[in-house]
């Protein structure tokens, strides 16, 4: 189907792809594994026609291709579906599946509205959808979004569909149903590139598997021929050893003590307790208020009514700068819209949240930001060009560590971590992981809210389940597993009711 | 930000600079008179006033609001700093009224923008017309004088020091305050940093509204240091004082490279700016252009800058 061979690459003098080979064949689902930076986007590009490659061939069917633009690829058949989902929210369904290809009477300009919509319609029973093509694209769960970008690259005829990272924002159900799609695709003959840092995915659903590092082709396995540590091994080139770091923590006193936690629409009735040195994490499906308890607690959304004691004393959090007065840090779930200013270098970005530390009556001592810079990135293994590099242009994996840097300098009681290795490739999650277990064995009481069950089970001390705004189980580690905690994210009661 | 991150940024910044030669260069061959010191001295005197108001513009632009309301606050301000001096009132205190009437018009375009959560487009495009409408109240219309013959308040707009006029004094002392405050402490980061991600500075524990209110009541502040030097030149305060000079202010710290949608930007280049702007104004008079046709030129070289640095970015 495509075929790559010796692609290579440079932006201004940096090989970023170094004679890379790929090779697609119909009807198969590929998936492309590989540390942030190895490349895997450029090569993506580089096949979709946004970047022209330094040398090296493509054959789309046996064919040479010179993409120049992405446009052209779209025509040979190759679409692609960003993590970024190109949802225009306010618009209807069907305007957003026949956006810049409207079918018109003539040449008039006058929309043929109705036979869009039965259209629209159509394609997505196809693809197993029963929705209203009126309804704003905005009404759709973020996972039935991704299937009407499917849908819209399939009514352009694609036969290649590049996805990159679909799963990231995806609820277990929904992964489930975007799979189901994709093998049902499958069978029709389309092929499919699989970006993903998820290996429970990519085994469960792909037949081949592409590995890059540093921009170079280091293998390819067909996945019933290799087990997840060749995969890790391949990608980071060396042994990972245990995906989960060890940690000695002792348990102590109670830091973190909600009760009934109210707020209309979001959550209710939450009440928890978090003791020093603890791991607690909070699973749940997306929209169950993971989040919204977290930003409640941290000063950021009011709360409508409810208690917390913070050492055993009544507090009121109505601001950020007063939970991080008392100690408390949030890593946000979105680093580059809520964690990072991405304009910023790394130094700045660290001294976001410093600068009563590193200033003295309003004025910034270059002296102590760049100390607290040395002493972040020493501490965090962040790996960057110098403190001058802009945040943007990091790694996801450096970014993130970044945003745990920040909230480092503060000398954390209690850390929030709400999805804190997602779209982050194995190595640098594993580092991160033993910065979690570095700062509990210190003694800081971390909340961690996860949507990677294996992430919950190889970290938590203890997992709060919440489903629809409310907590429906509290499971201490030795009692953990995936179903059970799946269990009761979907609203089962008693674990004697079938799960749905 | 801040010189900086890589060389695109980098030519970024001199940009203005390339820019302000090439006119000045084009100006002195048509007609050598503009090279000559007094001539410059009287461009930097005309330039005073926009480059003041452009510095606080700068503050508000890189928080990524805008304030279309300082030539009204410059006329309200004159007004009441005049209308108190003559009443009578001591000139000294009614300066320093005049300021801090300044501060509080422009904390109120703050509060509303940041408590009362309006897009400050039309938060100060209202306070605009609001203010301009209490400047008319004030004066029923007519220009204020008789303002006696402080001397401080007469050096303020016609006074030299060391041969060089209060007015440009005054614009480079508060560049050197608001560059150092811009530059080197933690108030000028946070203006940085609300612009760049107001949600990620929140939580990073930054109080954004304060922040916000603080970069208004300092443009208002400015406006009405440059409403006491226009007042003083003059001799007068007129009601109709100030107006188009939010355009002319936004349009330097446009032309200096700071970014409309904010946390990317610096002083220095509005500074650059507004001696474009000035420039052109002397510049074009002297080799003889006609007043009406100098507004499509000034018009052309901002979209034209504008232009050029797209260009770049992308």
């Amino acid at each position: 189907m495509i075929k790559m061979a010796d692609i290579s690459k440079s932006f201004s003098g940096n090989k970023v792809l170094k004679n890379v080979h790929f090779t697609l064949e119909k009807g198969e689902i590929h998936a492309l594994m590989g540390e942030n930076g190895a490349g895997k986007s450029t090569l993506m590009k580089v096949m979709s026609g946004i970047y022209t490659r330094d040398s090296g061939t493509i054959e789309v069917k046996g064919k040479k291709v010179n993409f120049t633009s992405p446009k052209q690829a779209e025509k040979a058949g190759i679409a692609v579906i960003h993590q970024e989902l190109n949802i225009l929210p306010h618009l209807s369904i069907s305007d957003n599946l026949f956006l810049g290809r409207e079918e018109t009477f003539g040449r008039t300009g006058i929309l043929k509205n109705k036979q869009m919509e039965k259209k629209t319609r159509q394609i997505l029973l196809d693809l197993g959808l029963d929705i209203n093509p009126t309804d704003p694209a905005s009404s759709l769960s973020v996972g039935k979004q991704q299937i009407v970008e499917i849908a819209k690259a399939l009514s352009v005829d694609a036969e290649v569909i590049i996805m990159d990272e679909p799963t990231a924002a995806l609820t277990d159900r929904e992964i489930d149903n975007l799979f189901k799609t994709i093998r049902a695709l499958q069978k029709r003959g389309v092929s499919f590139i699989y970006i993903s840092h998820r290996m429970e995915e990519i085994f469960s659903l792909c037949d081949r598997i592409t590995i890059l590092r540093d921009g170079e082709f280091v293998g390819e396995r067909k996945i019933s021929e290799t087990s997840f540590d060749e995969v890790v091994q391949m990608m980071v080139g060396r042994e990972l050893g245990e995906r989960y770091p060890e940690r000695n923590s002792t348990i102590g006193d109670i830091k973190l003590a909600v009760k009934d936690l109210n707020r209309t629409g979001c959550f209710e009735g939450v009440s928890f307790e978090l003791r020093k040195g603890e791991v607690l994490s909070i699973a749940g499906l997306m929209g169950a208020g993971r989040t919204e308890v977290a930003q409640s607690l941290f000063g950021y959304k009011k709360l409508d009514s409810g208690t917390i004691e913070f050492d055993g004393k009544k507090v009121n959090i109505d601001t950020p700068k007063k939970a991080k007065e008392m100690g408390i840090g949030y890593v946000t779930e979105d680093r580059k819209s809520e964690g990072l200013v991405v304009d910023f270098s790394v130094e700045e970005n660290v001294s976001m949240t410093n600068y009563a530390a590193i200033s003295k009556n309003g004025l910034i001592s270059k002296d102590k930001e760049r100390k607290l810079y040395d002493t972040m990135v020493q501490r965090l293994g962040i790996r960057t060009s110098g403190p001058d590099q802009a945040a943007k242009s990091l790694s996801g994996g450096n970014q993130q560590k970044v945003v745990i840097a920040k909230w480092l300098g503060i000398e954390p009681k209690l850390l929030i971590l709400d999805e804190p290795t997602r779209g982050v490739d194995v190595g640098a999650k594993k580092e991160i992981y033993s910065i979690i277990n570095e700062l509990a064995e210190r003694g800081v009481a971390i909340l961690m809210i996860s949507s990677e069950l294996p992430e919950v089970l190889g970290m938590a001390d203890r997992v709060l389940v919440m489903h629809e705004g409310k907590i429906t189980a509290d499971i201490p580690k030795h009692e953990m597993t995936q179903e059970r905690i799946m269990h009761f994210a979907t609203g089962g009661g008693k674990l004697a009711v079938e799960d749905q | 930000m801040q010189l900086k991150t890589s060389n695109q940024s980098v030519l970024q910044k001199i940009a203005p600079f390339i820019g302000l030669f090439l006119i000045m260069s084009i100006i002195t061959i048509l007609n050598p008179d503009f090279i000559s010191v007094s001539n410059l001295m009287n461009v930097l005197r005309q330039v005073s006033i926009n480059a003041l108001i452009a510095f606080g513009m700068t503050f508000v632009i890189l928080t990524g609001g805008i304030d279309l309301s300082v030539g009204s606050t410059l006329a309200l301000t004159g007004a009441v700093t005049a209308g108190l001096m003559a009443s009578g009132v001591d000139p000294i205190f009614a300066m320093l009224l005049g300021l801090l009437l300044g501060a509080v018009l422009g904390a109120i375009n703050g509060i509303i923008i940041a408590k009362g959560k309006v897009a400050p487009f039309i938060a100060t495009l209202a306070t605009m017309t609001i203010y301009r409408g209490l400047t008319l109240v004030y004066t029923d219309g007519r220009p204020i004088s008789g303002l006696g013959d402080s001397l401080t308040f007469q050096m303020l707009g016609k006074g030299y020091f060391l041969g060089i006029p209060i007015p440009v004094v005054t614009m480079i002392i508060s560049f050197a305050i608001l560059y150092f405050i811009l530059k080197k402490t933690t108030f000028g980061r946070r203006v940085y940093a609300v612009g760049g991600n107001e949600e990620a500075s929140i939580l990073s524990g930054i109080n954004a509204d304060r922040i916000k209110i603080y970069v208004y009541s300092l443009l208002g502040l400015l406006a009405a240091v440059a409403s006491l030097i226009l007042t003083s030149r003059l001799n007068s305060a007129q009601p109709t004082a100030g107006e188009m000079f939010e355009l002319d202010a936004i349009a330097a710290v446009v032309l200096g490279g700071t970014s409309l949608t904010g946390g990317r930007g610096w002083i220095v280049g509005t500074l650059i700016g507004a001696l474009i702007i000035g420039v052109l104004n002397n510049g074009l008079n002297l080799i003889g252009v006609t007043s009406f046709f100098q507004q499509v030129v000034k018009g052309a070289v901002i979209l034209l800058a504008v232009l050029l640095d797209r260009k770049k970015t992308t």
